[in-house]
């Protein structure tokens, strides 16, 4: 009955599949891709139950014993990353029905997005590290794809940029699982945890853990590591961008957490303050990126980095309620951001541009679009009651606990320089007056879109926003989750048995 | 009381849907609102007099300790009461005042929301639950004042006040924190029992630095005090209620708030006054050189907000007394001037003082409202003014140290308001009437009534007082200072000390009126102002922090591919290198054990191939050698005997070769554009990635590798894989899934460079 567990990845494939044999037929892509995302999400609601109520489930994929074959896991923290990838993922599709151009969506766009999500999928449930540097690669080449579809010079300039460091990430990668199997001699995530205590040499290890988190941190895109995002976020057509910004480097940041609570947690003094630190000039460097800019896109790019910093931030500090706090700040980011870029979208859509210089009075006639911007925007600048505080709260009062004041204050000076980069972006294209003046109220293009097709760009925005609601008013069933996945991760046995069928 | 503020936000997110139907009667209904809030709570006063505490609680985020708990005892029944009555002024007199701007509907629903949080701030028990309505305050705030969003003061006063006042906030919420540790709750009402518990802990003084930046920054108090007077942006009504009667008092109700819980103290005493004493007089100087009647309003606030927490400071019974009637005083007569202010703006088209002048007859009503409360605010008898200002006196005058100073602080400050409240509330409606933009002319009902109300209000709490503040006031200096005073409020003291203080402040006032000009004529050459200036260290700390932003951001977002390149791996041998070189064995690496003259060979020719690509500046040759390169890794694969690998090596690499050579006919010539500089830079950095990984590597297999995986596969291949090649099954049996993802990959490749060659989308779509 586990086999639930492997549907996340066969269900996009099946239906990326089934598209290729359509080949250009656009039709039946756009009908299939949205069947794709609801199965999706049917099937990720289901396991996220069953792995509530049953706990960690493995499955042993050509029923080869592990630690022999490849075993797909799912726990809470699995579970809930398919979830929202699944909900991003339904999002996207939706909005992309109304938004994309037609000449992208005969060259293969929905296909590769499936198998985009695919990747993302097998990522988060394998549990095999060599298994899941394949995922990486199938996410990777079905980005770089979604990235330079089109092939705009702009385009073409991001993708190499963004390849090249990625594959800079796989070769790093791929070099510490070569190094691991010579230390442990197995490549299975949880025989890895079992046998990595009787390592000898210890700090053999020690610089093992550290050629993963470069690895990982450059799919993070965590401080000094994350050069590809803002080269690259804001060529494409902003679903593309949406999704990206929502599950990419979340993608990093999951993998981080998955091997430093697992397998790496030998020497959490040294490696977790390393953590500590990159947490610290993640979150700095990002926000202070987001204040220098006023490409809408580029600014929310580099608050996504900004924001990674926080995550990290949860795992370095590694206590119960910090890790709780990173998979709620995680839960809470991946809704907001995929929203902000939605929203500017369709900001763009209506005044022709992403730069603030050249927008504005976008609230004066459109006040319901204003209040759709603010609620992700306050959300992400921490304001109460909304979903991005309470995923402040945790991870401050969890630094606090622990008396690390530095990085708790540096939190804090970025939480308020994040409010001040939203309200920029409030300021310049809502409330300002068009620089145009009054009369471009809207730009033609906009006016000329069908209303359904309005609608199925606004309906996936008004849908996350009120997720974002949900999550900031009624809390604690998310913190609670947060918390039974934190301490799964913490007490990996559960996971090993599992695994291992101890 | 959790159902008054969700009908709150309710009534309020529906306020622009009411208001396009009824535009005409808006007001009155809006009014309604705050009204049926205040007369809910006026219907408990009995209760809260007869000194009970009415809690109420539901669970929010349990596990996290965060309820919706709310308490309502003197202290918060007084505050909500003044929101409320204030609010239901200031509600009606908007429907009047801003009928003429564009979207009231929305002036509603922000005004109606703030409302509803400040009364959620002041009755909140819970710290967080509190938090929460303090920063919705603020985010209120901060649409109000930039209501008028297309002017570009507007906005960057709101940004001001935004930034300013989140920045305390959440220095507050640390502060929330880290008292919730120590006192293991994030209940306040469960603060109380531990005080000696709270004071002695060793987080206290941070405890008390967090939540006093809370306080200060909310209650514009030195140095955090040039958001105010900008703030003045904002509609009137707004001024008058978020920014003098309400929001700007949630710092001294927060200090009051914490005050018995972990106050006390030294630290916390001594701070409070400091800070409280300098906003009071600063405040009253930098007052001094304004003439528009709502930053004269403004700065007297901050200086009445300064003597507040200065009240606070000194901590004593008695001025915690003063305290009190100080707080009801002020929000009655600042609230009504304020609107008094804005019937001018109104009704005459200026705000400037020196432009208005002999209205008495015009605005008969206006007038009286006006000097009621302009009497309150110089605290002449019978007003609620005047007993607050002879209790600050009496108070000032208990004080051990520095007694005299303080009192000469209070006495210039409090001149200088005399001073501004003869110039906003007297001074227009006598003298020579002036020519006025628009032809003055008394106010609409709608917008007299607040006002009217307001003052009469501050004539009859002073005619009175047993009545009216007299049992509030007993009920919340319990909840300050956790005692009962036992001092009754009367109007009249008798001819003391303190009276002739009063007199002697009156006096200086007015002399500071009539002599003004030669004053700020003195001012000016000290120039004060300069020294003063309120937003010039915001405006230094703004403008660094974006020039640093975008200075570090050209730094690391460069834009060139080799840097980011290299910046990424100096982190990674920075990282990995530190730990490589703790490792006891790393001296004693031998790396000529086994080793045969095959691989000796091979290696010299690999090695000398890699210098070839290097060095070539022929494309051709290049491309060969790494040929070459490929080659011998596929001889090392048979002297290791896999000769399928090698095979599978030689394949690949014939075909790279091949097809590099086609492609090489249609590229441009090579260029060398590298300078010797960097290229030195490279060569170091790409000839420690390759020592280093060596290293790791021969650490990694000095040891003998312990794996059953290889046991296993050679022993299952053939006996349930079906294959005699174990790398085959390997491929496709026991790690299909791996392959399937390689297929996939490569199929996704397979469409992208499918579309990329056939898609090219021109610049200029979308």
């Amino acid at each position: 009955m586990n086999l639930i567990i492997v549907l996340p990845i066969i269900v996009p494939l099946l239906f990326a599949v089934i598209m290729l044999f359509f080949w250009k037929n656009i039709k039946a892509h756009k009908i299939l891709n949205v069947i794709a995302s609801i199965c999706s999400l049917a099937v990720a609601i289901i396991l996220i139950s069953n792995v509530n109520t049953l706990g960690i489930l493995a499955l042993q994929v050509g029923s080869w014993q592990a630690p022999f074959g490849i075993s797909i896991v799912a726990d809470l923290l699995t579970s809930i990353m398919v979830l929202i990838t699944s909900v991003i993922g339904l999002a996207t599709a939706i909005y992309s029905l109304g938004s994309m151009d037609e000449q992208r969506e005969k060259f293969f766009y929905y296909p590769l997005l499936q198998f985009l999500l695919m990747g993302i999928n097998g990522a988060f449930l394998t549990g095999d590290i060599f298994n899941l540097y394949v995922w990486f690669e199938v996410m990777l080449i079905s980005s770089f794809v979604l990235l330079a579809l089109g092939g705009k010079r702009e385009q073409l300039e991001g993708a190499i940029k963004y390849v090249t460091l990625n594959l800079l990430s796989s070769a790093i990668f791929l070099a510490a699982v070569g190094i691991l199997y010579g230390i442990v001699g197995t490549l299975n995530m949880a025989d890895v945890a079992r046998k990595i205590p009787f390592v000898e040499e210890k700090e053999l290890v020690t610089v093992v853990s550290f050629l993963f988190m470069v690895a990982f941190g450059i799919k993070a895109a965590v401080f000094p590591l994350f050069f590809w995002l803002p080269a690259s976020y804001h060529t494409p057509p902003i679903a593309v961008s949406a999704i990206f910004a929502g599950l990419l480097t979340k993608v990093g940041v999951y993998a981080l957490i998955r091997v430093f609570t697992l397998i790496f947690i030998q020497d959490t003094n040294f490696t977790h303050t390393v953590l500590l630190v990159i947490a610290g000039f993640t979150m700095l460097t990002g926000v202070l990126g987001a204040a220098s800019q006023n490409d809408m896109r580029k600014i929310l790019s580099f608050h996504i980095i900004s924001q990674i910093g926080y995550m990290i931030m949860g795992l370095a500090l590694f206590s119960p309620l910090a890790i709780a706090g990173a998979i709620f700040y995680i839960i809470h980011h991946i809704i907001v951001k995929t929203n902000l870029f939605l929203v500017s979208g369709v900001v763009d859509k209506m005044k022709g541009s992403f730069n603030l210089k050249k927008i504005g009075g976008l609230y004066r006639y459109y006040p319901l679009l204003g209040l759709l911007f603010l609620i992700p925007a306050l959300s992400l600048a921490g304001i109460p009651p909304l979903s991005g505080f309470w995923a402040k709260f945790v991870v401050i009062k969890a630094g606090l606990e622990i008396d690390q004041a530095l990085i708790v204050i540096v939190a804090l000076v970025v939480g308020i320089l994040t409010l001040f980069s939203m309200t920029k972006i409030w300021n310049e294209a809502f409330w300002k007056d068009d620089p145009k003046g009054n009369e471009n109220k809207i730009i033609d293009s906009f006016s000329a879109i069908k209303l359904s097709k309005k609608v199925l760009m606004f309906s996936p925005i008004i849908i996350l926003a009120l997720i974002t609601i949900i999550i900031g008013f009624n809390a604690e069933p998310f913190f609670n989750f947060a918390n039974n996945a934190a301490s799964q991760l913490l007490n990996p046995s559960e996971y090993i048995s599992k695994v291992l069928g101890l | 009381m959790l159902n008054l503020i969700i009908i709150g936000f309710f009534a309020s997110a529906f306020a622009p849907l009411i208001y396009k139907r009824t535009k005409k009667y808006f007001g009155w209904i809006a009014a309604s609102f705050p009204l049926y809030m205040f007369i809910s709570f006026i219907l408990k006063y009995n209760e809260i007099a007869s000194g009970k505490i009415i809690k109420e609680a539901i669970s929010w985020i349990p596990s996290l300790g965060i309820n919706f708990s709310f308490l309502l005892d003197g202290l918060s029944l007084t505050f909500v009461l003044i929101i409320t009555l204030i609010g239901t002024a200031v509600f009606l007199y908007a429907g009047s005042y801003m009928k003429n701007y564009e979207h009231t509907g929305r002036f509603y629903l922000y005004i109606g929301v703030f409302m509803t949080s400040m009364i959620g701030l002041v009755l909140s028990d819970n710290m967080i639950t509190l938090f929460v309505f303090w920063e919705l305050t603020s985010i209120s705030s901060y649409l109000l004042i930039g209501f008028n969003h297309h002017k570009e003061s507007s906005r960057k006063s709101a940004l001001q006040a935004l930034l300013v006042t989140g920045g305390g906030g959440l220095a507050l919420m640390a502060g929330l924190i880290l008292l919730a540790q120590v006192s293991g709750s994030f209940e306040i009402s469960a603060l109380y029992d531990i005080h000696d518990k709270i004071v002695s802990s060793k987080l206290y003084p941070a405890v008390v630095i967090l939540i006093l930046l809370g306080a200060f920054t909310k209650s514009a108090q030195f140095p955090f005090h040039f958001w105010l007077p900008n703030a003045m942006e904002a509609p009137t009504p707004v001024s008058a209620y978020l920014h003098s009667a309400t929001m700007v008092k949630a710092g001294i109700y927060l200090i009051a708030r914490f005050n018995h819980a972990i106050g006390g103290t030294v630290i916390w005493q001594d701070t409070i006054l400091i800070a409280g004493t300098i906003t009071m007089f600063i405040a009253a100087l930098l007052a001094f050189n304004q003439t528009d009647l709502k930053k004269l309003l403004a700065y007297s606030t901050l200086s009445v907000l300064g003597t507040l927490t200065m009240l606070l400071g000194i901590g004593s019974n008695l001025a915690i007394k003063a305290f009190f009637i100080f707080l009801v005083a002020h929000s009655l007569y600042k609230g009504t001037l304020f609107l008094v202010a804005g019937i001018f703006d109104h009704k005459t088209g200026t705000r400037n003082v020196s432009m208005l002048g002999g209205l008495k007859k015009l605005l008969p009503v206006t007038m009286t409202a006006a000097l009621l409360a302009s009497f309150s605010m110089m605290g002449i008898i019978p007003l609620v003014g005047f007993i607050g200002k002879e209790t600050v006196y009496s108070s000032i005058l208990e004080v051990e140290n520095f007694r005299f100073l303080l009192l000469a602080l209070a006495v210039i400050s409090n001149a200088f308001v005399v001073m501004v409240t003869i110039l906003v509330g007297i001074k227009p409606f006598f003298g020579k009437l002036l020519p006025t933009l628009k032809p003055p002319q008394e106010a609409p009902v709608k917008m007299l009534i607040g006002p009217i109300l307001l003052a009469v209000f501050g004539l009859l709490t002073g005619l009175f007082p047993n009545v009216f503040i007299q049992k509030l006031l007993d009920r919340s200096t319990i909840s300050i200072l956790a005692e009962e005073l036992g001092i009754t409020v009367k109007l009249w003291h008798g001819f003391n000390y303190v009276l002739l203080l009063s007199f002697v402040t009156l006096l200086l006032g007015i002399g500071l009126y009539y002599f003004r000009k030669q004053i700020l004529q003195i001012l000016e050459n000290l120039s004060l102002s300069n020294y003063l200036k309120p937003s010039f260290w915001y405006e230094r700390i703004l403008n660094g922090t974006l020039s640093f932003a975008s200075l570090q951001t050209k730094i690391l977002q460069n834009g060139y591919l080799r840097y980011y390149i290299i910046f990424i791996i100096i982190t990674t041998l920075g990282l990995t290198g530190y730990t490589l070189f703790k490792i006891s064995g790393i001296g004693s690496l031998d790396i000529t054990t086994d080793l045969t003259i095959y691989e000796l060979i091979i290696g010299i020719i690999i090695i000398a191939s890699t210098f070839l690509v290097i060095t070539s500046v022929s494309r051709l040759k290049a491309i060969v050698a790494i040929g070459v390169v490929g080659f011998c890794i596929g001889i090392i694969f048979i002297l290791y005997s896999a000769p399928d690998l090698a095979l599978t090596t030689f394949a690949i690499e014939t075909l790279t070769v091949i097809l590099f050579v086609l492609v090489l006919y249609r590229l441009p010539k090579y260029l060398q554009f590298s300078n010797p500089g960097s290229k030195i830079r490279d060569a170091i950095i790409a000839a420690s990635v390759g020592i280093f990984m060596t290293m790791i590597v021969l650490l990694v297999t000095a040891g003998e590798m312990q794996s059953e995986l290889k046991k296993y596969f050679a022993e299952a291949s053939l006996a349930e894989g079906k294959g005699r090649n174990i790398v085959n099954v390997i491929l496709v049996d026991f790690r299909a899934i791996d392959t399937l993802g390689e297929i996939t990959v490569l199929a996704v490749a397979a469409i992208g460079v499918y579309a990329l060659l056939k898609l090219r989308l021109k610049e200029g779509d979308k």
